[in-house]
C-alpha cells in the first residue's frame, strides 16, 4: 500500500432541502412578522390615543410581573428536581396549593382574633412560616413515599407517579377542605393600600411579592453557591454516581432539594393567596402547569432561568394578548391569555430549543 | 291418549289466558315511551338535580329544599308517597349533568327530575333523560338554547321532555338592555361572560337588544371558569371606556372581577351590573357589591298562592326558615316549588289506578305537562309553550343597598320588565 496520502478534492457540500427545517423557518418568520406588526399596531394605537393609556400599560406590566415572580418561585422547584433527579415533578403545583390552603386556616384564625389587622407584618410572617412548613412537609413526604422507591426506575415511571400524586393531593385537600373556594381575609394594614415608589402607586401586596421574591432568590442563591448542602446539590445534579463516590449523602441531598423547592412553593402559595384572595383545591393545577412551562422557557435545570422564565411568562400572558393580538386588530383578546402563555412556550422552543438561559442537565441526560 | 292430553293442555291454556285477561282489570297499555308502574308498597320516584356544592351551592340548595317542601305539602298521590331519593349534584357543568343523568336513567322507576340549576348541566343531562323517556323540569335554567329564541325557532339543545319554570334569557337580555338604555340612559356597555350556555346566551341577548336600541358594546369578552387573575381583562375593559360593565357570571369569577376592578385604573366610574347568577348571598355580602345593579326574575310573589298546595310565597318562606334555620340564599326556590307541584299534578292527572298499583304513561305525562295552562303557582300564572318554556317572563332589576339584609335589598326594585302586561 502506498503511504502517500491520496490527494482528494473537497467535495462540494450538497444542499439538501429538508421540509421540516423549511417549515420551522416559516413558523419563525411568520411569528416574528406577526409580533412585530402587532406591536407596531399597538404603538400606533397608543399614539393615536386609543387603546390602553400609559398608566394602564404600566399597571398591567406591574401586575403581570408580580404574577410572573410567583410562577418563578414555583418554577424553581421544578427546575431543582429536574436537575437532581431528571424527572418533572407534576405534584409540585399541589405542594404550592397545600401551603396556601393551610395558610388560609392560620390567616382566618388570626383575622378572627384581631391579630391580623393589629400587627400586619407579624401576622403575614407567621402565616408565611406556616405555609412554607406545610409545603416543605408535603414535598418531602411525597418524595419519601412516592419517589424514593422508584429511584432506579426508568425516568417515565416517576413522571407518571407524579401525575397520580398530583390528583391524589388535589382530591385529598378537596375532601379535607371541601370543594368551595376559601377566601383569605383582606390584606391587612399598609399592605392593602398603595405604596408610592418612584412616583408610581403600587398596591402594597404587589410590593410585598417583589420584596419576598427577591429575598427568596438571594437566599436560594446563597444556599446553592455558598453552603455545603448547596454544593452537594449541585454535585448531585452534575453526576449522581460520582457525587456518591465522593462521599456525598445523595439520599439526604435529594430530600433537601425537595424541601427547598417545597419551601419556595410555600412562599408562592402565601403570596398568591394575599394577591388573589381565593384558594381552592384546584388552585395549584394551572399555575403549576404554567410554572413548569416557565422552567422550560428559562432552561430546565437552570435556577436563574426558572425565575427569568417565570417573569417572562407572566409578562407574555398579561401584556402579550393586548400588545400583540390587540395591535393586530383582534377584539376581546384577553380571553386568549392562557393560549398566549403556552404559545410563548413553543415559540421560544422553536427559536431556542434549550430554553433562554440554556439547560443544565445531569450527566445521564447530556448528549 | 296423547291427543286427549294435548287438548286438555290447550283448553287449560285458553282458560288461563281468559282468567289473566279478566284479572288485569284496567287493561293498561303503555304508550310509545313506556310507562312506570308503581307497586302497592312503593313510592313514586322523582329526583332533584341541582348545584349543591362549590361556589354555586347558594343557587342549588334552596332549589333542593323547595322540592322537599313541595313534596311534603303536596302529600300522597293515589295512596302512594312521593320521594325524591338522594339529592344529586349537577356540579354546574355539562360533565356534572351528564354523570348525574347516567345515574338517573339507570333507574327506570324514576318518573321525572326537577333540575338542573345551571343551564350547562342541562345541556349534558338532557340527551340521556330525553332518550330514557323521562321528563325534566328546571327551576333555574335560563339559556335560550335549551328551549327556543321565543321567535318560533327551537334552540340547539332543545329536546322533548324538557320544561322549565324559570324565564328564558331572551327576556332577561331584553329587560336588562331596556333598563340600561332607557332608565339609566347609558350608551356604552362592556360585556363579560364565562363561556357557559347561560352566560353566553344572556350576554348575546343583551347585546342584540342593546345595539337595537342604539347603544354600543365596547368589548364583549370572556373569563375562563377558575380564573383568578383579572388584571389583563380589566385593563382591556377599562381601555374601551364603557359606562357600565355587565358581567352575568357566577360568584367565584365575579368576586375576582369585583375585587380587582377597584384597583384598576379606568374602572373607577364604571357602573357594575350582574344577573341572577350573582344575586346570591356570598356575593352580595362583599362590601364592593354595594350599589351594583342586579337583573333577575321577579321575586315579589309573596302573596301568590300555589293552586296545588294552597300555600303562598310567604308561607313557603316561613316553612323554609322553620325547617332549615335560614333564609334561601338565592331566588329560584319558588320556581323549584312550582315545578315540583306541576310535575306532581301532572302525574296525578295521567296516573291510571290498577288495584293498588299506579301506572304512569311517560308520553301522556309529557303531553299533560306541555298542555299546562294557567296553572296558578307562587311565581304567577304558568303556561307552557311547545318548546318547554313555562316561566313567567317578568324581570326585575334592583340596586343593592343593604349589605346586612340581602332579602330587603332585593326589594329595592328600579325597573320591572313585563312584556305580557
Amino acid at each position: 500500500m502506498s503511504s502517500s496520502p491520496a490527494k482528494t478534492k473537497p467535495t462540494a457540500r450538497r444542499f439538501r432541502f429538508n421540509w421540516v427545517d423549511g417549515f420551522l423557518w416559516f413558523i419563525r418568520v411568520a411569528a416574528l412578522i406577526a409580533i412585530v406588526v402587532g406591536i407596531t399596531g399597538s404603538v400606533q394605537n397608543y399614539i393615536a390615543g386609543e387603546g390602553l393609556t400609559a398608566v394602564q400599560w404600566r399597571d398591567l406590566v406591574i401586575s403581570s410581573t408580580s404574577t410572573g415572580l410567583m410562577y418563578g418561585l414555583i418554577a424553581l422547584g421544578y427546575s431543582m428536581v429536574y436537575g437532581v433527579l431528571g424527572f418533572i415533578n407534576f405534584a409540585h403545583g399541589e405542594v404550592f396549593m397545600a401551603g396556601s390552603m393551610v395558610g388560609f386556616i392560620a390567616a382566618t384564625l388570626l383575622f378572627e382574633n384581631g391579630f391580623w389587622d393589629a400587627n400586619p407584618f407579624a401576622a403575614v410572617l407567621f402565616v408565611l412560616i406556616i405555609s412554607m412548613m406545610t409545603s416543605t412537609i408535603v414535598a418531602v413526604l411525597v418524595e419519601r413515599i412516592a419517589y424514593k422507591p422508584l429511584r432506579n426506575s426508568p425516568r417515565l415511571i416517576p413522571l407518571i407517579t407524579s401525575i397520580g400524586v398530583s390528583f391524589f393531593l388535589q382530591y385529598a385537600f378537596a375532601g379535607l377542605f371541601g370543594v368551595a373556594s376559601q377566601s383569605y381575609p383582606p390584606a391587612p394594614g399598609a399592605l392593602g393600600e398603595d405604596v408610592i415608589i418612584f412616583g408610581i402607586p403600587i398596591q402594597g401586596t404587589k410590593v410585598l411579592v417583589f420584596v419576598v421574591a427577591m429575598v427568596s432568590m438571594v437566599g436560594l442563591w446563597y444556599f446553592v453557591t455558598r453552603t455545603k448542602s448547596g454544593r452537594a446539590m449541585r454535585a448531585v445534579a452534575e453526576d449522581k454516581e460520582i457525587a456518591g463516590l465522593m462521599g456525598i449523602d445523595v439520599d439526604r441531598t435529594i430530600v433537601v432539594t425537595f424541601a427547598v423547592g417545597g419551601a419556595m412553593a410555600g412562599v408562592a402559595g402565601l403570596l398568591w393567596a394575599l394577591l388573589f384572595r381565593v384558594v381552592d383545591f384546584q388552585t395549584g393545577f394551572l399555575p403549576g402547569l404554567k410554572a413548569f412551562t416557565a422552567a422550560v422557557l428559562g432552561g430546565i435545570g437552570n435556577l436563574p432561568g426558572a425565575m427569568l422564565g417565570g417573569v417572562l411568562l407572566g409578562l407574555f400572558e398579561g401584556v402579550g394578548p393586548l400588545l400583540v393580538l390587540g395591535g393586530l386588530g383582534i377584539p376581546a383578546v384577553s380571553q386568549l391569555k392562557d393560549a398566549v402563555a403556552f404559545a410563548a412556550l413553543f415559540l421560544v422552543l422553536i427559536f431556542r430549543p434549550s430554553g433562554l438561559l440554556g439547560e443544565r442537565l445531569g450527566s445521564e441526560d447530556r448528549a | 291418549m296423547k291427543k286427549t292430553s294435548m287438548r286438555l293442555v290447550a283448553a287449560l291454556g285458553a282458560l288461563a289466558l281468559v282468567a289473566a285477561a279478566c284479572g288485569s282489570g284496567a287493561d293498561f297499555e303503555a304508550g310509545p315511551l313506556g310507562a312506570v308502574t308503581v307497586e302497592g308498597d312503593e313510592d313514586i320516584q322523582i329526583r332533584s338535580l341541582n348545584a349543591i356544592s362549590g361556589g354555586v351551592e347558594f343557587l342549588g340548595i334552596p332549589n333542593q329544599r323547595g322540592i322537599e317542601l313541595a313534596i311534603k305539602d303536596y302529600g300522597v298521590i293515589e295512596g302512594h308517597n312521593v320521594t325524591m331519593g338522594t339529592p344529586l349534584d349537577d356540579l354546574c357543568s355539562s360533565d356534572g349533568g351528564q354523570q348525574a343523568a347516567q345515574t338517573i336513567v339507570a333507574d327506570t322507576s324514576i318518573v321525572g327530575v326537577i333540575g338542573t340549576s345551571c343551564s350547562s348541566a342541562a345541556q349534558g343531562a338532557m340527551p340521556l333523560i330525553s332518550d330514557a323517556g323521562m321528563v325534566m323540569l328546571s327551576p333555574s335554567n335560563t339559556s335560550p338554547a335549551l328551549t327556543s329564541d321565543l321567535g318560533g325557532t327551537a334552540g340547539e339543545d332543545n329536546l322533548p321532555g324538557y320544561y322549565r319554570t324559570a324565564h328564558n334569557d331572551a327576556f332577561q337580555g331584553a329587560g336588562a338592555a331596556t333598563f340600561v338604555s332607557e332608565t339609566l340612559g347609558l350608551t356604552r356597555v362592556a360585556l363579560v361572560h364565562d363561556g357557559s350556555s347561560y352566560t353566553n346566551g344572556l350576554t348575546n341577548a343583551f347585546a342584540e337588544n342593546f345595539i337595537g336600541m342604539g347603544g354600543t358594546i365596547t368589548v364583549h369578552t370572556a373569563v375562563a371558569v377558575g380564573d383568578v387573575d383579572m388584571g389583563p381583562i380589566l385593563a382591556e375593559i377599562a381601555a374601551s371606556e364603557p359606562e357600565l360593565l355587565f358581567f352575568p357570571i357566577f360568584p367565584d369569577e365575579g368576586t375576582a372581577i369585583l375585587q380587582q376592578a377597584s384597583g384598576t385604573e379606568g374602572m373607577e366610574d364604571v357602573a357594575m351590573m350582574g344577573a341572577d347568577g350573582l344575586s346570591v348571598q356570598n356575593f352580595m355580602e362583599l362590601p364592593e357589591s354595594l350599589g351594583m345593579y342586579f337583573s333577575g326574575p321577579n321575586t315579589q310573589f309573596l302573596s301568590n298562592v300555589n293552586e296545588a298546595t294552597g300555600k303562598t310565597g310567604a308561607d313557603f318562606l316561613a316553612d323554609y326558615s322553620a325547617s332549615y334555620g335560614e333564609d334561601p340564599g338565592a331566588d329560584f326556590w319558588a320556581h323549584a316549588y312550582d315545578a315540583t307541584t306541576m310535575l306532581l299534578t301532572a302525574i296525578e292527572a295521567v296516573g291510571v289506578v290498577d288495584g293498588d298499583k299506579l301506572h304512569i304513561d311517560r308520553q301522556k305525562l309529557r303531553d299533560e305537562l306541555t298542555a299546562t295552562s294557567n296553572f296558578a303557582g307562587i311565581i304567577g300564572s304558568i303556561s307552557c309553550d311547545e318548546f318547554g318554556d313555562c316561566g313567567v317572563p317578568v324581570i326585575s332589576i334592583f340596586q343593592h343597598d343593604n349589605l346586612d339584609d340581602i332579602l330587603a335589598s332585593k326589594t329595592n326594585i328600579l325597573y320591572t320588565y313585563d312584556p305580557t302586561a
